[in-house]
């Protein structure tokens, strides 16, 4: 214990950010388990048995405290629980819960610590557990990062498990069969004369004997529903118009309204004049914000009229105001003083690149907005003693922290009610609609205010993805790569996002050179360095964060190599990788696209690599050169997650991915000017759209030894993949996103 | 003014200038149509009105004619509309949020070109925005939903 304790005086780092700061760290505390927030509120026929499973007479809840983006995580925590609880979907409700810690995520701290992912030994996994310690001890209760499936895989099953004897300890004790004698199936016990008693009936008898906590998880060879084909629990809703967001809540009495705070983000309001908005129609109250202004209405749209009617003068941006500038920071930013890190160096590269032959390429990724369908929005009543917030949010804990602060409110006066979200890519980590929605509230003590963002401000207040340059060098030999150098100068989304979460964060940020520094090649001279530029926009973590541009980089650079070496790019990748899992994925999307086949010239394939939250991923894209631009006709994707819960959803959720990644890729970026957004709707950020969505086939493998969340990882081989497909077709290297500055698409 | 939505007749007060997705989302309650963009560039407010898909974020109400359907009306969870059934065959959504847009047009569309081809569907869908990306499904439920309004 004495090693463990000292690293985890030194470093309460997760991911670089220092999450709990000062505070007391002791063993007995990591082990204490943070209290059931399910018994606050529990009534006499009720029994609950852990912070995910309550039962009374009307049925079983399950708490699901991940939120669901979109990405399924409702339906993958139920049926984990289900799994060991022997209830059937359409047997029970789900709920996200309260904030509490009893929901700290687990998984959270294995991508934060400095080791590669497939890296088990004694030093890395001490350093995970005493993260996951800390991470447990301030109880970060995160959705995120591509942790729900790790975080849940054993816990929720564990749940399930311990409901389950549970309650056949309470049918034993009421009915006096032995336990050994009963079974249980579609939410009820059954007795050996084949009659049941139902969760429900046993709820009384169950909350009066002690949870039965000596269970075992069931040997994957009996799973009903793990691994098989399920029907996801919000489909009919979301198929039906029936699924209510966040944005379309109603609350007796509500008012509805609309706010415009400056685009230069961050900068402040000089001043403003509301005389033309004040006689509009529907407008009830013009409400003056922190650095913005609020219309309140008696409809979302009088009150985004009213407040584009708003007469305001903006102050300046606190960070660079034009993009040409931006770029050049980061052009200077590649100096000793801005080193962030050496993250790798194996080999001597130095000595490697003073050879005259030297290969070198400069890469660019641009900034991107998220920009989820639903716009950001918030209902918010507080009153003189209680807040409530409506509301889709990934950091629920945080925002109640936020509003308690902002409304001198206990936290415990603040009640969270977490909605589902019509997407987030990472929006939904962000506070703007809270903090708008919450001063207006303040301003109207005792009335609901729904707050919604119109589609231009959301993109106006969006923290988009980090800029970045890449410099990359390399040299061959013998038809084979035999020094790479890549360095990466960016702004930090972490630090900036950090700051905003009042975090600080001292030491390296890992998401500078995710994506890169991991590849699990034996390259002979193999360097990755990460530079930390300041001064320019504040971002924020989107989909995949720093891979989504370094898997860009890292992989254009060895596909480059690779090229001129003479070498076939998936021989010499397979040739390079030095991890088994890695090795099978890439060989398997080797298989799934025939690699090799031969082409029609005006064709292509381009074949990339990145390992992401742990999870290797191959990508192989197929394009054709037609005479309206270039056309993705096909994309094949391998990657390991360990085990895949619901085949169903994991291919959706891959495709997804890939679309995601290709559609920034080709046609999205944010560019400032004055210090604003240049881009303020869908027109100037398309993203992809059905015409040009490929056919994408998946293959999920389970050879890699931890189970994996398969959110992100998708993302960051698909821009390489594709840019180095154009090459094979075309014969021109494309280095900057989005592709469509240098080339056509169909 | 008066409105049909559903086959239930309503009467509003409101600006004639007014979306008809506003006017049926904050006044009505009617809240399967969604705000996306307000400039007919992603789908998600998509109606009928008199069975033509209508991006219900660019007709004012003081220029509505007819009777308006949104995807409440197209279909139930109980009584669910044959292109609903392909959508929750193929388990089309994630997020879900441009889903009913996306199921109004495809019911508009299909209901007017039975035998679609790719190309069509390409034509007919691509103004509807899905930032989840579930773009393969669509493809695959306009399929699945077009043999079923054929009774195949």
């Amino acid at each position: 214990m004495g090693r463990s304790r000292t690293i985890a005086r030194r470093s309460f780092l997760v991911g670089s950010v220092a999450i709990a700061g000062g505070v007391a760290f002791g063993t007995y505390q990591v082990k204490k388990t943070p209290q059931n927030p399910l018994t606050d509120a529990l009534g006499d026929d009720a029994v609950t048995f852990n912070a995910w499973v309550k039962v009374d007479a009307n049925g079983v809840t399950l708490i699901t405290p991940h939120v669901d983006l979109g990405q399924g995580a409702h339906s993958m925590q139920a049926a984990l629980i289900a799994e060991e609880l022997d209830i059937e979907f359409g047997q029970f409700t789900v709920d996200h819960g309260v904030p509490s810690p009893a929901y700290y995520n687990t998984a959270l701290a294995d991508e934060a610590v400095p080791f590669l992912s497939n890296d088990v030994s004694a030093a890395a996994e001490t350093m995970r557990e005493v993260m996951g310690g800390i991470v447990k001890l301030v109880g970060a209760q995160v959705t995120g990062g591509s942790t729900s499936v790790p975080d849940s895989f054993d816990k929720l099953r564990m749940a399930g498990a311990v409901a389950r004897e549970t309650l056949k300890a309470a049918a034993a004790q009421q009915t006096g069969v032995p336990i050994s004698a009963l079974k249980t199936a579609k939410g009820a016990v059954e007795l050996p004369d084949g009659s049941t008693l139902t969760y429900a009936e046993l709820a009384i008898g169950a909350a009066a004997i002690n949870p039965v906590l000596d269970v075992t998880l069931r040997d994957p060879s009996q799973w009903r529903m793990i691994g098989k084909d399920m029907m996801r629990l919000d489909i009919l809703a979301k198929s039906t118009g029936t699924q209510t967001y966040g944005i379309d809540l109603f609350i007796q009495g509500m008012v509805n309204a609309s706010a415009r705070v400056n685009p230069r983000k961050g900068g402040e309001m000089l001043r403003y004049d509301a005389t033309a908005a004040e006689t509009m129609r529907g407008v009830q109250k013009i409400v003056p914000l922190r650095n913005g202004v609020a219309v309140v209405a008696n409809n979302t749209w009088y009150a985004i009229q009213a407040v584009n009617a708003v007469a305001i003068d903006w102050g300046p941006a606190p960070y660079l105001a034009e993009q040409e500038a931006h770029w050049k920071a980061l052009e200077d930013g590649f100096t000793d003083d801005t080193l962030d890190r050496e993250w790798r160096h194996d080999g001597d590269v130095p000595a490697a690149l003073a050879d005259s032959s030297v290969i070198a390429a400069e890469y660019r990724a641009p900034y991107v907005a998220h920009q989820p369908l639903e716009p950001l929005s918030a209902v918010v009543r507080v009153t003189d003693t209680r807040a409530d917030i409506w509301v889709g949010h990934q950091l629920p804990r945080f925002v109640q922290k936020r509003v308690a602060a902002m409304t001198g409110l206990p936290a415990d006066a603040v009640f969270l009610h977490n909605q589902y979200m019509g997407g987030s890519f990472g929006h939904r980590l962000e506070f703007e609609n809270i903090d708008r929605t919450v001063e207006v509230a303040l301003q109207m003590k005792g009335t609901p205010v729904k707050l919604t963002f119109s589609r231009e401000e959301d993109f106006a207040q969006d923290f988009p993805r980090q800029i970045s340059v890449a410099r990359g060098a390399g040299t061959v030999k013998d038809g084979r790569v035999e020094s790479y150098d890549l360095g990466i100068a960016a702004t930090s989304a972490v630090r900036s996002q950090s700051t905003r979460l009042n975090l600080s964060t001292p030491g390296p940020d890992s998401q500078l050179a995710a994506g890169a520094w991991n590849l699990p090649y034996d390259v002979p001279h193999f360097r990755v360095r990460s530079y930390a530029v300041t001064g320019l926009g504040p971002t924020s973590s989107w989909r995949s964060v720093g891979a989504s541009t370094n898997g860009f980089f890292a992989d254009c650079l060895l596909d480059e190599l690779c090229i001129a070496a003479g070498a076939d790019p998936l021989e010499e990748r397979l040739r390079l990788v030095n991890d088994l899992v890695a090795r099978k994925v890439l060989e398997v999307v080797a298989e799934m696209s025939d690699w090799g086949s031969k082409m029609e010239t005006n064709r292509g394939r381009g074949i990339a690599f990145a390992s992401s939250f742990g999870v290797p991923t191959a990508e192989v894209i197929e394009v054709t050169n037609t005479d309206s631009g270039i056309q993705i006709d096909k994309v094949f994707v391998a990657l390991d997650v360990g085990r895949v819960v619901d085949p169903v959803s994991f291919e959706n959720i891959v495709q997804g991915g890939v679309i995601w990644a290709l559609g920034h890729a080709i046609n999205s970026e944010i560019t400032y000017e004055d210090g604003q957004a240049q881009q303020s709707n869908y027109y100037d950020a398309e993203g992809m759209r059905l015409y040009q969505a490929p056919d994408i086939t998946v293959c999920g493998l389970e050879n890699a030894s931890k189970i994996r969340g398969v959110g992100e990882p998708p993302v960051p081989p698909a821009a390489p993949a594709l840019a180095n497909a154009i090459f094979a077709a075309t014969g021109q290297r494309i280095r900057e996103m989005p592709f469509n500055k240098h080339i056509d698409f169909v | 003014m008066k409105l049909t939505v559903n086959r239930t007749e309503h009467n509003v007060d409101v600006d004639p200038d007014m979306p008809l997705l506003w006017v049926l989302r904050d006044e009505l309650q009617i809240t399967g149509v969604k705000y996306g963009c307000g400039v007919a560039q992603c789908g998600a407010c998509t109606v009928h009105v008199d069975g033509e898909a209508v991006r219900s974020c660019q007709l004012a109400i003081g220029d509505l004619e007819g009777k308006v359907t949104t995807i409440e009306g197209l279909g139930t969870p109980d009584a669910l509309h044959a292109v609903q059934q392909a959508w929750v065959t193929h388990q089309v959504a994630q997020c879900g949020y441009c889903q009913s847009g996306q199921i109004m047009q495809a019911a508009s569309f299909l209901a007017k070109n039975a035998d679609p081809s790719d190309a069509d569907i390409d034509d007919a869908l691509s103004g509807n925005l899905c930032r989840c990306g579930t773009y393969p499904r669509i493809r695959a439920a306009v399929k699945t939903a077009a043999l079923n309004l054929k009774g195949v």
